[in-house]
């Protein structure tokens, strides 16, 4: 049901990078699909009723060096969580790229809509 | 880029200061506390931006200008290749081998004090400090795109 | 001697940061450095042929870290990619000349080399992706370079279209994770082979191949090429052409479908169809171009598709459960054209940008008679025309020949008449680039033009060497065996890949 919501989140995100004419929408429609995705991967990690996948002092055996076992019971997955870090820093670098050159485009056609900026047909 | 009023430029003055000190906590604990390189140094580079924000772009170049932004880039950039490296040169290890951590025992008590696990805290130093240039740079360069429209529209 | 893998993308990523320090006053020691990598990458290359081992970073076993694997066809691919990139960081020596920001462009370059080496010797599909992406964001940054009208228009429709590409191979791979619980993907295909394709991994794959097909430019997909390549550098279009776009969507689909989801018979027929398409398209919309960079993009989609036909194609029999020998030889000339297309078209677009620098223009209709004005430049471009038409001693005859007796063996007969067609189309278009830019009547404006000298021509030159002597690498039995049939055996092997990387 949630992933549904998220799958929802997902189209609407593609939507508006397909329908929409001014450049910044476009790229706020992309943006709207990683933060989906980005939900999508979160979602996946978790358990209900977990807690936070940081082990604390009170957790480690000292002699043996395992962790409690009510913890490994319990907490969320933490690798999509490293995923979705990774995943963040790559859409900035994306967006910041996206951004300058609509800049750029601005500067030099004089508009932000993508039907009036068509040099290159054929 | 003008700067704001009298009001906002003495705030963030004083605020600036604790946001740098922030950031440079969530890097330092990013082996023992959520954050880590990547968090700790977006949040060094909106320091830099609140002041470019309340003090006008030029004060801001003056304060942190952009060829030193740029060499720092690429020096944390290198000194996370460097520590990468060095886990190949030590021993027999591979790249990014966590070389400082071999040489305690899991069960004695040093584990999650602040001088624990080894190259992470090395390498979220490294990523910190590349961010931070980083995202100052970004940001910097775009707020000085002017939208002068240029004589030949479409035709 | 065994090369630590790794050092294939630590070496220009290292590079690419140094760079910058020498934004100002080296530029020549900039230039020098990053000519060493490309070929010390070169040398790497060659010295790790016919090796296969899997390399595990920092020394964490296989599900909980991440590993490099190199096999047959990663080294294939590898070899491809810096033979490529030595050759057009050569020409960028000189060409470069005429943009400012010389030492970002260097920068930008190495990181999409990086970027590329990473994707083909990865092992885990989420550090595929991660690798995928910067190779992608340093090309949409290259193609939109010199900052004119065009080039950014190109920039930003590239970079859309690529941007919801890698999203759908990000939410691909999150679906992935959550039906069997693993990134590795020797993990991944056991779990798959245990537990079948549920709906969900059915979903998956669409999605992959929705992906990798956009960044590929198959033909439902392909509405950027047309535009992103002519407008990029010469170099830079000379890479994208030639190794970018195969990278990141052929092997990468190659990879997924055959050694980790497993090859069916609807993926077969999928694959099958999607080339044919292409290959189709790609020659039609080819012929009426009037702009010299232009048609050599539509004929890269025409050539990609080839590839993907002749993968599909060996994809299907295996499915049947048909003959293998049948399989491996249209496998064979699936990967066989795909490394002789990067040499050549990247040569075809070295040479585009040889005539345009000298006569600064791209317009077929303004060119003319430049034969006795730039000689080495028309010798370099018959030879690369005359491989990808398919003339006989050249490289470009031998693997559409493998391709249509694979065609006819395995009874398809209609796929090996279109397959000829398409080949008399691609023998039109390019006797027409000859008859336009290099026969016919000097116009005016150009009677001044000299030919380019120094290390544009050493480039092109070592390009043309390879062009001709690529097709021993198909003759000598000794090479084929070392360099053509691992990666064939790689991708025939199928699913035990997973056997293989985990036992290695």
């Amino acid at each position: 049901m949630l992933y549904a919501l998220c799958f929802l989140l997902f189209m609407i995100g593609l939507y508006c990078a397909v329908i929409k004419k001014n450049m910044v929408k476009i790229v706020i429609g992309i943006m709207v699909m990683e933060y989906a995705v980005n939900l999508f991967l979160i979602m996946l990690g978790y358990r209900f009723g977990g807690i936070a996948p940081i082990v604390d002092k009170g957790q480690l055996d000292l002699e043996t060096g395992q962790i409690a076992a009510g913890f490994l019971n319990s907490s969320v997955d933490p690798l999509p969580q490293a995923l979705v870090l990774t995943a963040i820093v790559i859409s900035l670098g994306s967006l910041a790229l996206m951004i300058s050159i609509c800049i750029r485009t601005y500067e030099k056609y004089g508009t932000f809509d993508i039907t009036q900026i068509r040099r290159l047909k054929g | 880029m003008k700067g704001m009023t009298i009001i906002v430029k003495t705030i963030s003055s004083w605020v600036k200061v604790l946001i740098f000190l922030f950031g440079i906590y969530i890097i330092l604990f990013g082996h023992l506390t959520p954050g880590g390189g990547f968090a700790g140094g977006v949040i060094l580079a909106s320091s830099y931006v609140l002041l470019m924000l309340a003090f006008g772009r030029e004060f801001a170049e003056e304060n942190l200008s952009l060829p030193v932004a740029s060499k720092l880039d690429c020096v944390g950039a290198l000194l996370f290749a460097a520590v990468a490296l060095c886990g190949l040169l030590y021993g027999a290890g591979s790249f990014f081998w966590n070389f400082i951590h071999q040489k305690y025992l899991v069960g004695t008590d040093y584990e999650f004090n602040l001088l624990s696990a080894g190259t992470i805290p090395l390498s979220n130093i490294a990523i910190g400090l590349k961010v931070a240039a980083s995202l100052f740079l970004v940001v910097f360069a775009l707020s000085m795109f002017r939208p002068e429209i240029s004589g030949n529209k479409e035709d | 001697m065994s090369v630590p893998l790794p050092a294939f993308v630590a070496i220009p990523l290292v590079t690419a940061f140094l760079l910058p320090v020498f934004a100002k006053r080296g530029k020549a020691i900039a230039t020098v450095l990053a000519n060493l990598a490309t070929i010390s990458l070169l040398v790497l290359a060659i010295a790790s042929i016919g090796q296969s081992r899997v390399y595990e970073v920092g020394r964490w076993s296989i599900p909980l870290g991440i590993n490099l694997v190199l096999d047959g066809l990663s080294s294939l691919m590898l070899l491809a990619i810096s033979f490529v990139s030595a050759a057009a960081m050569l020409f960028s020596i000189r060409y470069m000349e005429q943009y400012t920001a010389k030492a970002k462009f260097l920068c930008l370059f190495l990181l999409m080399v990086a970027g590329m080496n990473g994707v083909v010797l990865s092992g885990d599909i989420f550090n595929l992706f991660v690798f995928l992406e910067i190779a992608s964001l340093a090309s949409y940054a290259l193609v939109g370079f010199g900052c004119e009208h065009e080039e950014l228009e190109a920039s930003f429709k590239y970079m859309v279209l690529g941007t919801i590409a890698s999203i759908f191979i990000l939410f691909a791979v999150a679906l992935v994770y959550g039906n069997t619980g693993s990134l590795n993907m020797a993990y991944i295909s056991k779990a798959i082979q245990s537990s079948g394709l549920n709906r969900g991994l059915a979903f998956a794959l669409g999605l992959f191949i929705v992906g990798f097909g956009l960044k590929a430019a198959l033909v439902p997909f392909h509405a950027w090429l047309p535009d992103a390549h002519p407008s990029a550098p010469a170099p830079i279009s000379a890479m994208l052409s030639g190794i970018l776009i195969k990278t990141l969507g052929v092997y990468a689909l190659a990879r997924v479908v055959f050694n980790v989801f497993g090859i069916s018979v609807s993926m077969g027929w999928l694959l099958i169809v999607l080339g044919l398409l292409s290959m189709v398209a790609g020659a039609f919309l080819a012929i009426g171009q009037w702009d010299f960079k232009r048609l050599l993009a539509y004929s890269s989609i025409s050539q990609l598709g080839y590839v993907v036909l002749g993968i599909g194609l060996g994809g299907l029999i295996i499915a049947r459960d048909g003959n293998l020998a049948w399989a491996s030889l249209a496998i064979l000339g699936g990967l066989f054209h795909m490394v002789n297309h990067a040499v050549y078209k990247s040569l075809l677009f070295l040479t585009s940008g040889s005539v345009q620098m000298s006569t600064g223009t791209r317009e077929l209709r303004e060119m003319g008679g430049l034969a006795e004005k730039l000689p080495v430049t028309r010798a370099t471009c018959t030879i690369a025309s005359a491989s990808i038409a398919g003339i006989p001693p050249f490289s470009g005859f031998w693997s559409k020949l493998i391709l249509v007796i694979a065609a006819i063996q395995a009874h398809f007969y209609w796929i090996a008449a279109i397959i000829v067609f398409v080949s008399l189309c691609t023998l039109i278009m390019y006797l027409k680039v000859q008859r336009y830019v290099f026969l016919g009547e000097l116009p005016e404006n150009l009677k001044e033009i000299k030919e380019n000298r120094g290390s544009m021509l050493v480039a092109m030159v070592f390009l043309a060497c390879l062009c001709v002597l690529m097709g021993l690498l198909l003759l000598v039995p000794g090479l084929r065996s070392s360099i053509l049939e691992p990666a064939v055996k790689v991708l025939v092997d199928g699913v035990s890949y997973s056997a293989n990387v985990i036992g290695m």
